[in-house]
């Protein structure tokens, strides 16, 4: 899957519960999606696995592929990698040892916390933020959907972009690493399982970008482990193994705002929920920000636990991760000041022109004039009827050869009306 | 074959949070259009440093934007009261903006240097009570 398909994704469309309404169309924030003969199709190239549509569909037609709890029979060995998010689904938990040793009652072999990578990270980028001040201000490179946004969307911003794997990644190796010397198997009888909150994950897996392949074999959703978690928590919960590695900096990286707590650093911000990414980024790269240091970014609304495929309401989730932080120690790393030389992506993030009209500037530059006349003859009512999000989606869709002015239906009444005038006009005469 | 292309904008000052309205518009067309993201960053600087100039010290104006083979133009026109002595106005830090506006966070004294610093070309025209035209060129192959 690696490298064969670097548009790979998630999100996909059940086209027999697709009804070809114009809910995902208009919401979605890179016009990656169109109606087309009466059914939702994604361009591919234009996706950032957000996850959006899946939230508006009324009809649940937008669906996210994760694997399913049976994969833990293909290996000998099962490790679950718990993202934070997970820890905030619940009603009045304490400890994340509960949750942990669940886990293990569940059927995993062992757990290896993405938090305790977490935390790594955010010493790891603290110390590199100081020896880079000339190159701030620095944008977290763990939600996958706002690295393919840039990557898309603002190459000038490709740069800023902290040069760490994320948490679940750095995670994944390290679990990988210790499972193996800890039980003797082979690398390949080992399921390092993830169980996280978004299908954007799921890409970053099977299409990950700045390194070859992704040591996580498979992705639980959140939602799938929950109710099947909860009977072993209670369970386990009187036992008293001790199992959390990571403390308040590792565990906040679940909610908006946390990874930038990570930084110890007041000139910081933190926004969460796709639209905002989006004015941020822009404002950044018009250099509208002067003197931050670090530019925390989430395409969920409320941070990783506001990712579609968690249980809990984003902010209810908020709250409850800051309760549960409240009583762990700040941080459980201390690398004192060195790098995890396997931290670091492998390759800087590459632009990838999408959205380019034509093969050469003066094609584009024909094709967007095209578009700048065609837009003075549409109504402009983005009515999406044409199945385009809005008249400039339609034009921009025609100059490429994707669609027809007679798919706009003011255009057709207006050509309709005028055939009815000439007929009758001609009857007249005869 | 179209070999150029012409945006017009107005600016206006009902609404200050509307500067960058115009030069957003510009990035985004430009980003469709092969140009490589130096030169987009440079537009998209320049101009909004324009357009806010235009609402903070003019009451607005207008501004064309000519795309062609090899350049991007921006002229910026407005009818406010014009620069008394442009050199210094170049000058980093130097401002003319009223308290109320620096209190946005606007008014530093960095917008014409910013221009000047992200286009290849510069050139104003001013004349007080009248008012000013700033053209600015970026090369596409820069």
């Amino acid at each position: 899957m690696n490298g064969t398909n670097e548009f790979y994704h998630s999100v996909k469309l059940n086209q027999s519960l697709c009804k070809g309404c114009i809910n995902c169309i208009k919401r979605c924030p890179t016009q990656a999606i169109r109606v087309r003969g009466g059914k939702a199709v994604i361009i591919n190239e234009f996706c950032i696995d957000c996850g959006e549509c899946i939230r508006i569909c009324p009809y649940h037609a937008k669906q996210a592929t994760f694997d399913d709890l049976s994969v833990l029979d293909r290996f000998a060995y099962t490790v679950a990698l718990p993202a934070p998010s997970l820890y905030a689904q619940f009603n009045h938990l304490d400890d994340i040892n509960i949750v942990l040793r669940g886990l293990l009652a569940m059927g995993f072999d062992a757990v290896y916390e993405v938090s305790s990578a977490a935390e790594q990270i955010s010493e790891m980028a603290r110390h590199y933020v100081e020896e880079h001040r000339d190159k701030a201000p620095f944008i977290n490179s763990a939600c996958p959907t706002v690295v393919r946004l840039i990557r898309v969307r603002f190459p000038s911003l490709i740069p800023n972009l902290l040069p760490f794997a994320a948490p679940m990644d750095l995670a994944a190796r390290q679990a990988r690493e210790k499972a193996m010397a800890e039980t003797g198997l082979p690398s390949e009888k080992i399921g390092i399982i993830f169980i996280g909150p978004c299908p954007a994950k799921v890409t970053a897996v099977k299409s990950p970008i700045g390194h070859g392949k992704s040591d996580v074999d498979a992705v639980l959703a959140i939602r799938d482990v929950y109710p099947r978690l909860l009977p072993y928590m209670k369970e386990s919960a009187s036992d008293i193994t001790e199992l959390a590695t990571s403390g308040r900096i590792g565990v906040g990286w679940g909610n908006s705002g946390g990874e930038a707590g990570g930084m110890l650093t007041d000139s910081y911000l933190a926004a969460d929920g796709i639209e905002n990414v989006i004015r941020v980024l822009e404002d950044l790269e018009d250099e509208r920000f002067s003197d931050l240091e670090f530019v925390e970014l989430n395409a969920c609304s409320g941070g990783c636990v506001g990712g579609v495929l968690t249980v809990e309401n984003p902010y209810v989730a908020q709250a409850k991760l800051k309760r549960l932080c409240k009583y762990l120690p700040v941080s459980r790393h201390h690398l004192g000041g060195t790098y995890e030389q396997n931290a670091f992506l492998e390759s800087s993030v590459e632009y990838k022109p999408v959205f380019r009209l034509g093969t050469n500037f003066a094609e584009s530059l024909d094709k967007m004039a095209q578009i700048e006349r065609l837009c003075e003859i549409f109504p402009g009512l983005d009515c999406g009827s044409c199945g385009a999000p809005t008249c400039k989606a339609l034009a921009e869709d025609i100059v490429r050869g994707d669609a027809s002015e007679q798919d706009c239906i003011a255009l057709r009444r207006e050509y309709r009306e005028t055939m009815v005038r000439f007929s009758e006009a001609e009857k007249e005469e005869s | 074959m179209s070999d150029k292309i012409t945006l017009r904008y107005t600016v206006t000052t009902e609404d200050f949070t509307r500067a960058g309205e115009a030069s957003g518009d510009v990035k985004r067309k430009l980003k469709k259009m092969n140009v490589s993201p130096a030169a987009i960053r440079k537009v998209a600087i320049a101009m909004y440093e324009g357009e806010i100039n235009m609402v903070i010290h003019a009451n607005g104006g207008e501004i064309t934007v000519e795309i062609t083979q090899n350049d991007i133009t921006m002229t910026l026109a407005d009818h406010g009261p014009g620069m008394q002595d442009v050199e210094k106005c170049m000058q980093a830090g130097y401002s003319t903006a009223p308290d109320n506006i620096r209190s946005l966070g606007f008014g530093a004294g960095m917008g014409l240097p910013n221009m000047k610093k992200n286009s290849d070309e510069m050139t104003i025209e001013t004349k007080p009570g009248v008012g000013t035209t700033v053209v600015m060129k970026v090369l596409i192959e820069s």
